[in-house]
């Protein structure tokens, strides 16, 4: 693989709220090299957002990203970056895209207009210049007469072509990383196929790097060359896509696949993960995972296992000792979910 | 973590908490740690027992003479003591059983509202000037109307004789400043709650059954808003005698369309809300629906809209009392005290400027009141 | 445990299973919202929102009504429990035509069908207690007396799986799960036949929407309770539904047994939806069929087959874009509206 574009060590975005300090992500490492996609898979509150949001480092008080944590784009260290240099960063070399395209495009602004900001901000384009730019961005992401549809207004758009439009506006400046929240969350499943499509094969023309970030597993396997999946704040398994989703290692991975109803089959029963997700105040000693893990036992209660392995990584003692793993999976008659 | 070890302690000293509950209200907050409740609860009761001490013959006076104004002073005097003591027991009494219930939105939004140190001033200003009006025979010595010897007490300027000082006709502005709060906080909170039950109750109809009823509702609204206020209310008070009642009713009966339309709107959008599609799914009956699953969800709105309106009405009350179309001298308000003393600004600057005063601190109470209830009730604002 | 819930359910349903056939029968459902605009409220134009849908639901078993967003599928789920009255088009509950209803009967029928919503968090009153919300259906429809209300809430609490003290809190208390948990067990206080689930899982996150599904075959088994499962989730269909009703554009396209249904769609739509999900394992493997152009507008919806500008069909012709296709039954119990079947 070559040298890493973008590089995130041992991120820690912390929230010190009068309650007490929320530890939303604790620790996170990874790398993404150019033209690569990597998904990061989790459940609501795992902290995938926080992350990607730490990435442009738009994370307002009282969240903060602690100190030793380490972000860097090529060689440029983001965290030690001022504001003005992030703002050169933000929209220009790394761009975000969000899952509501309702509410992420200004209403009261043409499309046109939207993408042209941001061509005229970190390019200094002229107007003219930047329309067309505009317009050019709009063919890209298959929008049909782009240059009559610059001149609507969001309302004016489908939903899927909302995020078409989006897109367009993230890529307008030639990002080198694109970070995607969810982008199909929100979307019709024929339209969500369209997207990815679209993601897929811009990605492949533009040679960027992709962070598709999402709680679909079965958009994140599509998608993805490499994927992470996250729990409680931490990454507890890496892999490539085909590795991670037929052989799952970590038991949160593998009861998220388990649970995961599929179309192409019918399942006497599925099986579910027991219980909820800990509060980020006060994650559980030991194992994070370990009140709701099958096979855990009195070795993940008292110590916090770290990542183990190098690309093909699980954080549980399993891999040290893999013959604990059995228990059962299949849950009462009646879970509970507390 | 220590729940357990924590619940005997509280066994333990719950005791002696409740002992020194039953003699010193406030006492027992103390204790366990609650500075501000248990300072006020013990400020509050040693007042009123001041009061008594210091004006024990007007205690005593007061079964004979059987004047109104004192019986209802000695009333509050009473009940605002054994209401410490009620508190301070209560405390101790609902201890263990507060905790099995769950927190409500009420008492969350209590606790954020504590939170606002501003407001929770407001609060205690408010309070106290209620306590201080309810109490005026107390308080002061003078009669509100009773005029004197003219010559020798006009216009005599602040002292500790007289606090205010006198007005044109010798008599205590301080004591007419008591007496006037009962008129204009009265008016007040007669006003508001007319305003905001007619306002709560037309909005939320409206709201909720939408259509014809809505348009017609509505268009009286914007009717009655796209009329100037003070014009409508001089013509209204000028068809009938001014006094107290007629200018209570109108202005209650005038200002329920702001109300009406914040209401409306709310309910607009809860209307859509699935849980009162569940509550029809469920058969229940429109009456129903609206104050029960529907109400309680504009409470936190309406009551803004009623503090807000509170220090408007007192205001509009005294630009009607200065008017001329208010309370009928000699009847104190604060309203005619400061058109009382217009007339000598100069000479006398002290009669107009005590009971603005008095405006000034009421309606900044009421509106840091409102403020702070309009945080504490929008979930929006917590995690 | 042999509750009271249980053995009274049993036995009502032993009375009114009285008279067979099916529990719910639609026939010709249309539902069309106005569009006004201006000060008097003149009427620009019209939603279709539901265009003609014709089907029935048989006692105990769980019909998925399918579709993207804007298809109509949540308005039929409402026309069926009379949420909304239909434009055209008749809905017949356990025999009985609902517009004959009066004020009694809907009432009576209120408590025979229930619906559970989407959302967990707006679909419960924040400023009510728990326990309070059972309490108010018992007292409504006079289930429960003074004394057995606070034992029959704890045993509805423990059948969704959650604890009697939980009466006593605010819905800002629970998580996302244990709130639709709580919506099931109020649309289970009347002890319903007939069940609208619209979405109930959708807003949950994987781990939680298991044990809510399973949860929801369980109580069905347990109260012989027949579904109308709405959902836009084809993976979540295939683990709950007996049929499945496909819906594009305010109409049925396809209706068939779910199984056959999963493993050859006839409908050109649903070829192309079941493609379209995306799956953990070989997401490459199978073949995607991609749809072009836009889903039309409910408020303008394009003459004849509603599917007709995105269809794929190799054999489109004049017929698709003028006459709209029927609801034909085929073979083995299965229907579909496409002139080229």
């Amino acid at each position: 693989m070559s040298a890493p574009l973008l590089r995130v060590e041992n991120l820690r975005t912390y929230f010190h709220t009068a309650e007490g300090v929320v530890r939303a992500v604790d620790g996170v490492s990874f790398t993404l090299g150019p033209g690569e996609t990597l998904g990061i898979v989790g459940e609501s509150g795992c902290g995938k957002t926080v992350a990607c949001l730490s990435i442009l480092r738009l994370i307002d008080p009282p969240g903060r990203i602690e100190p030793d944590s380490r972000i860097s784009l090529r060689d440029h260290d983001l965290t030690a970056a001022s504001e003005e240099e992030m703002r050169s960063v933000r929209g220009n070399e790394i761009s975000m895209i969000f899952q509501e395209p309702m509410t992420s495009l200004n209403p009261v602004w043409t499309i046109g207009d939207q993408i042209a900001e941001a061509l005229r901000t970190h390019r200094s384009a002229r107007p003219a210049e930047a329309r067309r730019r505009a317009a050019e961005m709009l063919r890209l992401v298959g929008i049909p007469n782009p240059e009559q549809r610059l001149d609507e207004y969001p309302h004016q758009f489908s939903g899927g072509m909302r995020q078409r439009a989006m897109i367009a506006m993230a890529l307008a400046c030639d990002p080198s990383v694109l970070i995607a929240d969810e982008p199909t969350t929100a979307l019709d499943v024929t339209i969500q196929a369209e997207i990815l499509d679209l993601l897929a094969g811009l990605q492949e023309q533009l040679g960027m790097g992709l962070i598709f970030v999402s709680h679909d597993l079965g958009v994140v396997a599509q998608i993805a060359d490499r994927v992470i999946v996250m729990y409680a704040g931490q990454v507890v398994e890496s892999g490539t896509a085909d590795e991670l989703f037929s052989r799952p290692r970590h038991p949160y991975s593998e009861g998220l696949l388990r649970a995961t109803p599929r179309v192409g089959r019918r399942m006497r029963r599925l099986s579910v993960i027991p219980g909820s997700v800990a509060s980020p105040k006060r994650w559980p000693p030991g194992c994070r995972f370990h009140p709701r893990c099958p096979y855990a036992w009195s070795r993940c209660r008292e110590e916090a296992p770290p990542l183990l392995g190098e690309a093909r990584a699980s954080r549980c003692w399993l891999e040290e000792e893999p013959a604990r793993r059995t228990g059962d999976w299949d849950e009462p008659a009646l879970a509970e979910d507390r | 973590m220590n729940e357990a070890s924590g619940r005997a302690e509280d066994r333990a000293d719950g005791g002696r908490a409740l002992t020194a509950a039953a003699f010193i209200p406030g006492l027992a907050h103390l204790l366990r740690g609650r500075r501000t409740a248990g300072l006020s609860l013990l400020g509050l009761a040693l007042a009123m027992l001041a009061v008594l001490a210091f004006s024990f013959d007007r205690v005593a006076s007061t079964f004979t003479a059987g004047r109104v104004d004192y019986w209802v002073a000695m009333l509050t005097l009473a009940g605002t003591l054994a209401a410490a003591w009620g508190v301070s027991l209560r405390g101790e009494w609902g201890r263990p059983r507060q905790r099995a219930k769950g927190t409500s939105q009420w008492a969350v939004a209590w606790r954020e509202f504590n939170k606002n140190r501003v407001a929770v001033l407001g609060l205690f200003l408010m309070f106290g000037l209620y306590l201080a009006t309810l109490l005026a025979p107390y308080l002061t010595s003078y009669e509100p109307n009773a005029i004197g010897d003219i010559a020798a007490t006009r216009h005599l300027p602040p002292s500790l004789d007289h606090l205010m000082g006198t007005d044109k006709f010798g008599r205590d502005v301080f004591t007419r400043v008591l007496y006037g709060a009962r008129i204009s906080l009265s008016i007040g909170f007669v006003g508001v709650s007319i305003s905001v039950t007619l306002g709560t109750v037309v909005g939320a109809v409206s709201g909720y059954f939408g259509g014809v009823v809505d348009t017609l509702l509505m268009r009286f609204v914007d009717m009655l808003i796209s009329f100037p206020r003070l014009v409508l209310l001089i013509t209204v008070i000028a068809l009938f005698e001014p006094s107290i009642f007629t200018v209570i009713v109108v202005l209650g009966l005038t200002l329920w369309p702001a109300t009406a339309r914040i209401v409306r709107g709310e309910v607009l959008s809860l209307r859509e809300r699935e849980f009162v599609e569940a509550a029809r799914a469920l058969g229940l009956g429109s009456p129903r629906i609206i104050f029960r699953h529907i109400v309680p969800n504009v409470l936190g709105p309406v009551i803004v809209a009623a503090t807000l309106g509170l220090g408007n009405i007192i205001l509009i009350e005294a630009g009607l009392s200065f008017l001329g179309l208010s309370v009928q001298p000699p009847t104190p308000s604060w309203g005619n005290i400061i058109d009382g003393g217009r007339e000598y600004l100069v000479q006398a600057w002290w009669v107009s400027t005590f009971p603005g005063l008095a405006i000034v601190v009421t309606v900044v109470a009421f509106n840091l009141i409102g403020d702070g209830l309009r945080d504490a009730l929008d979930p929006r604002l917590r995690i | 445990m042999a509750s009271d819930i249980d053995s009274r359910a049993s036995a009502e349903r032993s009375a009114a299973g009285t008279t067979r056939g099916p529990l719910v029968l639609v026939e010709g459902l249309v539902k069309h919202f106005p569009i006004r605009t201006g000060l008097l409220g003149r009427e620009a134009g019209r939603v279709h929102a539901v265009d003609g849908v014709s089907f029935e639901i048989q006692r105990g078993e769980t019909l998925a009504l399918v579709g993207e967003s804007g298809c109509g599928k949540t308005t039929t789920g409402r026309l069926l429990l009379w949420l909304l009255e239909p434009t055209a088009g008749r809905v017949v509950f356990d025999g009985q035509d609902m517009s004959s209803f009066d004020r009694l009967g809907l009432r009576a029928f209120r408590r025979r069908a229930q619906i559970i919503f989407q959302d967990p968090f707006g679909s419960l009153n924040p400023r009510m207690t728990v326990g309070s919300v059972l309490r108010e259906v018992f007292q409504v429809h006079g289930i429960a007396r003074r004394g057995t209300a606070e034992r029959q809430i704890s045993e509805l609490l423990d059948a969704v799986g959650l604890h009697a003290d939980d009466a006593s809190k605010y819905p800002h208390e629970f998580s996302g799960g244990q709130r639709q948990r709580i919506g099931i067990a109020r649309a289970l206080a009347v002890q319903p036949e007939f069940v609208v689930a619209d979405e109930p899982v959708s807003a949950l996150d994987v781990s939680v929407q298991a044990q809510v599904l399973n949860l929801l075959v369980d109580l069905q088994r347990r109260f012989s309770l027949t579904y109308l499962f709405i959902t836009h989730d084809l993976s979540v269909v295939r683990q709950i539904a007996d049929r499945v009703a496909v819906m594009y554009l305010g109409r049925v396209v396809e209706l068939r047994d779910c199984e056959a249904l999963f493993q050859g769609p006839l409908h050109p739509y649903t070829q192309a939806l079941l493609s379209a999900v995306p799956d953990p394992e070989g997401g490459t493997g199978r073949q995607r069929i991609a749809l072009s152009g836009e889903v039309a507008s409910p408020a303008n919806p394009p003459p004849g087959c509603p599917f007709h500008p995105r269809c794929p069909h190799p054999g489109k012709d004049e017929t698709c874009s003028c006459v709209v296709p029927p609801l034909r039954a085929l073979n083995r119990g299965a229907q579909a509206a496409c002139h080229k079947i």
